[in-house]
């Protein structure tokens, strides 16, 4: 298809290009329809819906705890921020208090998750552009992560550890010391990273000035996270609307102001190290006594002990694993600062064990809405670097 | 929220307050006014506009309930405003010229529910398939097997 249009030198056919929805620089199954002037890219328009599952309805039919596997795969680089998000929803719900220590224990993995997505991102993005090693050593690293992830929670990815009311089981043994010894290794490996990419003139000949966009611009396409901070917006949830003790913690927001692709990886790259600072915080915390759930009966699981010794711990923990609990019927909007941005859930509730509506306001969905302006009128070259730096994950997009 | 109350007190049907969230619920022919006072009255402004979550009450009347979900980065501030849709005439003004996020989030609940956002410069199904019928979130479209 094409369309007679102006340009400097007169008349000229532009051409419509499709891209995806197989490509590997979209990451997933998106499809971007190009329409081009030789080169340059008068207009994009991303197309989405590839992915769709349909989780938000799948919600509607599980119990409030069911629900939970759902989300991990939502953003399944990113498994333990969505558990965080809904479960504090449906906390909020029924208005509970988790015990500080599984706060702590909440903090430190869902950062660790944050350094693991990044990695994911760098390697990903460094990969698009042709850096072919940098993507290497990032998987490397983000390998040692997942075997974290899965020797406190039993899974690599799909993890659902975190659950209403605190965590899924207590952390193995000797978890910490696995922790202490991966995150202290870390620094060096980002600084190899930096000495790959951060000065290297290619680099910064694909990403500086490539996909600007601008702070006003941002807010207003509803632009969350790196791609907000990039431009120059101090905002993170993890500092505006404290959850999960984040308010203890002591870390930096990272900005940049020129809202460029390169801004962006300056953010998400400084992040990295910011969140390294707060997963050492917490490893100074009390981690290891005390409970690891809120003990609420007939909500809140109770302990293998409890249930195992008192006739009131068997009925309780029966009836919530085979019929689930009915927080009071209200809505609640919950948002956590995910690698991505702002996350939010949506719970609504009827009164009963299942939840009325869950929605997910997913951050890669809204970013991706601002593709057209990063990428419109420059080169079709610049059009990977923009979907690299939005940083989206498919099935967060289409859910 | 005083301030909203002394611009127009007629817009505003009720105000409900949860677990130290605040849901204004406005009515839907005052909506895309509010919206354009909420975007850009100085002092209580919320430029930002996270979320726009429908949820079919079926078979309640009315059936459908929108909430737009505003966020003011500065003041550190949210707030829900809520708009109620009858089942047999789910259309409301479309706020994408307010805030141009509202763009994909109006699609998608055209597309999932079958509300009609007024003014909306492209209203098309943005997840499911162009050619498909019905909509999937409403609560009578079964969760399994054929309809």
């Amino acid at each position: 298809m094409t369309t007679t249009i102006e340009t400097a030198t007169g008349q000229a056919q532009s051409m419509v290009l499709n891209m995806g929805p197989q490509h590997p620089s979209t990451h997933g199954v998106l499809r971007v329809i190009l329409e081009l002037d030789g080169e340059t890219v008068i207009k994009a328009k991303p197309i989405i819906g590839y992915l769709h599952t349909g989780i938000e309805k799948s919600c509607e039919s599980k119990t409030y705890s069911q629900a939970i596997t759902l989300t991990d795969r939502i953003d399944y680089l990113a498994p333990l921020s969505n558990n965080l998000a809904y479960c504090l929803a449906v906390e909020k719900l029924i208005g509970v208090e988790i015990p500080k220590r599984a706060q702590y224990i909440r903090v430190l993995l869902t950062e660790l998750t944050r350094i693991a997505s990044h990695l994911v991102w760098l390697g990903t993005h460094a990969i698009d552009l042709g850096a072919m090693s940098v993507f290497l050593y990032c998987f490397r690293e983000r390998e040692e992560l997942m075997k974290l992830f899965e020797y406190v929670s039993g899974q690599r990815m799909m993890t659902s550890y975190f659950r209403v009311g605190g965590l899924a089981l207590e952390p193995p043994p000797g978890w910490t010391d696995r922790i202490r010894r991966v995150i202290t290794a870390l620094p060096g490996h980002v600084d190899d990273y930096e000495d790959l990419l951060t000065e290297n003139k290619i680099w910064i000949g694909r990403t500086k000035g490539v996909g600007i966009i601008s702070a006003a611009d941002a807010i207003a396409m509803g632009a969350s996270g790196p791609m907000l901070r990039g431009s120059g917006v101090a905002y993170d949830i993890r500092k505006a609307f404290p959850y999960s003790s984040y308010d203890e913690f002591d870390f930096q927001v990272m900005t940049q102001t020129a809202g460029d692709c390169y801004a962006r990886y300056l953010v998400r790259v400084a992040e990295i190290r910011e969140s390294i600072k707060i997963v050492r915080q917490a490893l100074e915390r009390n981690l290891v006594d005390g409970p690891f759930r809120a003990s609420l009966p007939g909500i809140i699981p109770p302990s293998r002990e409890e249930m195992k010794t008192s006739i009131e711990g068997l009925i309780y923990h029966f009836k919530i694993f085979t019929e689930g609990f009915a927080p009071p019927a209200g809505e609640v909007y919950s948002v956590i600062e995910s690698p991505r941005g702002e996350l939010g859930v949506f719970v609504a509730s009827d009164g009963s064990n299942k939840p009325y509506r869950v929605k997910f306001r997913t951050p890669s969905f809204v970013n991706l809405q601002s593709l057209p302006k990063l990428c419109e009128g420059r080169l079709i070259a610049d059009v990977v670097a923009c979907i690299g730096t939005t940083d989206i994950v498919l099935g967060e997009v289409d859910r | 929220m005083r301030k909203l109350g002394e611009w127009d007190s007629r817009a505003i049907a009720e105000v409900i307050e949860f677990r130290g969230e605040t849901t204004v619920v406005v009515l839907r022919e005052h909506l895309r006014r509010v919206a354009e006072y909420l975007a850009t009255e100085e002092a209580i402004s919320f430029p930002f506009l996270s979320d726009i979550t429908p949820v079919d009450r079926f078979p309640l009347e009315p059936r459908f309930e929108l909430n737009y979900h505003l966020l003011s980065i500065e003041r550190r501030e949210r707030l829900r405003l809520r708009v109620w849709l009858p089942g047999a005439d789910p259309v409301i003004a479309s706020v994408t010229p307010v805030w141009p996020t509202a763009n994909w989030h109006e699609r998608e609940g055209f597309d999932l529910f079958g509300i009609r956002f007024e003014g909306h410069p492209d209203l098309t199904r943005i997840v499911m398939p162009d050619e498909w019928e019905g909509y999937p979130l409403r609560k009578d479209y079964p969760v399994e097997g054929y309809r």
